[in-house]
């Protein structure tokens, strides 16, 4: 049996090649991710067993139930099924552009934008503008510090090495400047500004959080797995891709704003939720491999799963303290991220 | 003739030092200031001299020495001229063991923090060390950078999470996020000077050597040097110089990757040079900074940590862009 299944039509003319493991990966852990959704969604103050989760998802059961997993657990769940999603794919995208397991949103300066927009926002803004305008906040900052980024990196085309080292250096500024706002808010701004910068999906609602972010990652997602091909391409480096005929800069620009917006977006909704960008294409490349059109939607899984793990374990452990989860992605995370890259490097 | 530079620098800095005792939200003459030595009389403005201002300064001094020859030092180690304190993430995990010491596991005094702040940045440079050369192609400056950002990160989470967590710490936990040199006391430099000093004679004696690791691992190891050995005393030195500059002053970034290309362009790039101009320089810079920093948002301060973060963004960046060794 071979590894590939070829599928082609005449008409319209298309040929995918599907990676036999990759489809067996994606299906293994979207059931796998649907299961911990219903789960998860039963654990709380009270617990509701899982059918009947179902039973209320569906408009059954118990009135109570009904309420508690449609307008309190469900959003939240949701929320971290489309952020975690979010962040492994531009992890993901971003680690194909610059060629290295290493680059993720987190340390490009991508987040810190974002980060630093939303902070800019509540310092300024808070009182004045409804609160739902933050993640506007924090979009406008991830474009903004990109677009600086490029300028900064720009010389004679962009080298992604040097767009991820000046990246790596803004961002340090950039957690600076928000530290200083945040040191001479009032105390309340400034509790809401770190947890915004470690990342909680605390409280997620319908109308707040799930909608806003919906169109992003339903349009984004698919539109970065037709990229696939060129991620892939990218992957060879700039000379043997640029004979291969591909458009060098301009398919890294597209890459870059697509990894911009999920993350970005991402960010918005969810704060400055670290590692899941790094961890999540990792593991997924242990599964199926670099090639991209498997890596993607196992990376998306992956990431989904990881932020409900999390999320889990930030509102139960400590219980009835709600821990903000990307505490909880990072303490575990970025310790399991290191031993699996330390067993890869002995290997 | 570097001598003579060497002394003039050294007024500068003696220029700064007084400056930075004399201005601030009060302005104290330098006749009150060398009062306040020679006839103590325990007035307003003398005590803000002795309990304030001048710790103030001297900490400021120290604390930007010790971080900028920990970046020349590390960014031979490490053959990657962004590597510093900050951005390789020993600053962040320093901060982060002192942050855990003194909020969970109840350390206090300065004696103690020291010490749990050297081992933070021990820990925290010996992971970026391993992450950043594992692979085929060993050490490259990008994985190295990469590594050390990713680790910064991975602390800087922790630190806010634990800040997050425990409410009584926020305040305190806040200091800790961007350095600071502001509300320091005598009894605080004294505490971590020792380590100060010891990394810097360490450093001092190692310069010669430098000069022969930085022409490259085999031309040095050619030339009969034990690369490893010299390696280990400057990540020592390395240690001692940020673990210290941590535990007094917390993340202050930047230092260590601006001073050491400064001496380099203007100065030397002879290490038995560039190693005690660089102490010179970073003190210069830091109580310059620290001063500035009083005057942009008076009455109220900004951390000195933020100001050499935003002067340090241009230099990073054009590191980033001329440097052929980083790709």
């Amino acid at each position: 049996m071979s590894k590939y299944v070829a599928w082609r039509t005449d008409k319209p003319r298309l040929s995918l090649l599907v990676d036999r493991k990759a489809v067996r990966w994606t299906v293994i852990l979207f059931l796998l991710t649907a299961a911990v959704m219903i789960v998860s969604t039963g654990i709380g103050s009270t617990w509701i067993s899982p059918t009947n989760v179902v039973r209320a998802v569906f408009g059954g059961g118990e009135a109570m139930s009904q309420i508690v997993v449609n307008q309190l657990r469900l959003p939240r769940i949701v929320v971290a099924v489309l952020v975690g999603a979010s962040l492994a794919v531009a992890g993901a995208v971003l680690q194909g552009l610059v060629r290295n397991p290493l680059a993720s949103p987190d340390v490009t300066g991508i987040t810190e934008g974002a980060s630093l927009g939303a902070v800019l926002f509540l310092y300024f803004f808070y009182g004045t503008l409804s609160i739902k305008w933050m993640p506007v906040g924090a979009i406008i900052g991830a474009f903004a510090v990109t677009a600086l980024l490029y300028a900064l990196a720009w010389r004679n085309g962009v080298s992604p090495i040097r767009l991820v080292l000046i990246g790596t250096g803004l961002s340090a500024a950039f957690k600076a400047v928000a530290y200083m706002l945040i040191i001479s808010s009032p105390f309340m701004l400034a509790v809401k500004s770190v947890t915004f910068m470690t990342g909680s999906i605390y409280g997620a609602s319908w109308q707040k959080e799930v909608l806003p972010l919906l169109p992003w990652v339903a349009i984004l997602l698919p539109l970065t797995w037709l990229q696939a091909r060129h991620v892939n391409v990218q992957a060879l480096g700039e000379e043997v891709a640029g004979s291969a005929g591909a458009n060098v800069p301009r398919q890294r620009l597209i890459l870059l704003l697509l990894s911009v917006a999920l993350a970005g977006a991402a960010v918005a909704i969810g704060g400055a939720i670290s590692f899941i960008g790094l961890m999540a294409p990792h593991m997924a490349r242990k599964l199926v491999g670099p090639s991209f059109g498997g890596l993607l939607p196992v990376s998306a899984l992956l990431g989904a799963l990881i932020l409900l793990g999390a999320d889990l374990v930030a509102r139960t452990a400590f219980y009835p303290q709600d821990v903000a989860a990307g505490v909880f992605t990072a303490a575990v995370g970025a310790p399991f991220f290191l031993f699996l890259l330390y067993r890869q490097g002995k290997a | 003739m570097k001598s003579l530079l060497f002394a003039l620098f050294a007024l500068l800095l003696a220029v700064a030092v007084a400056c930075s005792i004399a201005f601030g939200i009060t302005n104290i003459s330098f006749a009150e200031i060398v009062r306040s030595f020679t006839h103590y009389d325990a007035s307003q403005a003398q005590l803000i001299i002795r309990t304030a201002r001048v710790p103030r300064a001297l900490v400021a001094a120290c604390v930007g020495g010790s971080l900028a020859v920990a970046g020349a030092l590390m960014q031979v180690i490490s053959r990657n001229p962004i590597a510093s304190p900050s951005t390789l993430g020993i600053n962040s995990g320093a901060a982060f063991f002192v942050v855990l010491g003194s909020g969970l596991l109840g350390f206090t005094g300065m004696r103690a923090l020291t010490l749990v702040a050297l081992v933070g940045a021990a820990v925290s440079g010996a992971i970026v060390y391993i992450l950043g050369s594992m692979g085929r192609d060993g050490m490259t400056p990008v994985k190295i950078t990469l590594a050390g950002a990713t680790i910064a990160a991975f602390f800087f989470s922790l630190t806010q999470g634990y800040m997050l967590a425990d409410g009584r710490m926020f305040d305190q936990v806040l200091i800790w996020m961007v350095g600071s040199v502001a509300g320091r006391d005598m009894n605080m430099l004294v505490a971590v000077l020792p380590y100060m000093a010891a990394g810097m004679v360490i450093a001092l004696l190692l310069s010669r050597h430098l000069n022969v690791l930085e022409m490259g691992d085999d031309v040095a190891q050619g030339l009969g040097q034990s690369t490893a050995k010299i390696k280990g005393f400057a990540s020592l030195a390395v240690i001692l110089l940020a673990g210290a500059s941590v535990a007094v002053a917390g993340p202050i970034a930047f230092v260590g990757i601006i001073i050491p290309h400064i001496v380099r362009y203007f100065i030397s790039g002879d290490y038995r040079w560039l190693i005690p101009f660089s102490a010179l320089f970073g003190a210069i810079l830091l109580v310059a900074a620290d001063l500035g920093s009083r005057y942009i948002a008076m009455p109220s301060e900004i951390p000195v940590g933020v100001a050499t973060a935003i002067l340090g963004v241009p230099f990073f960046v054009y590191i980033a862009r001329k440097g052929r060794r980083i790709g």
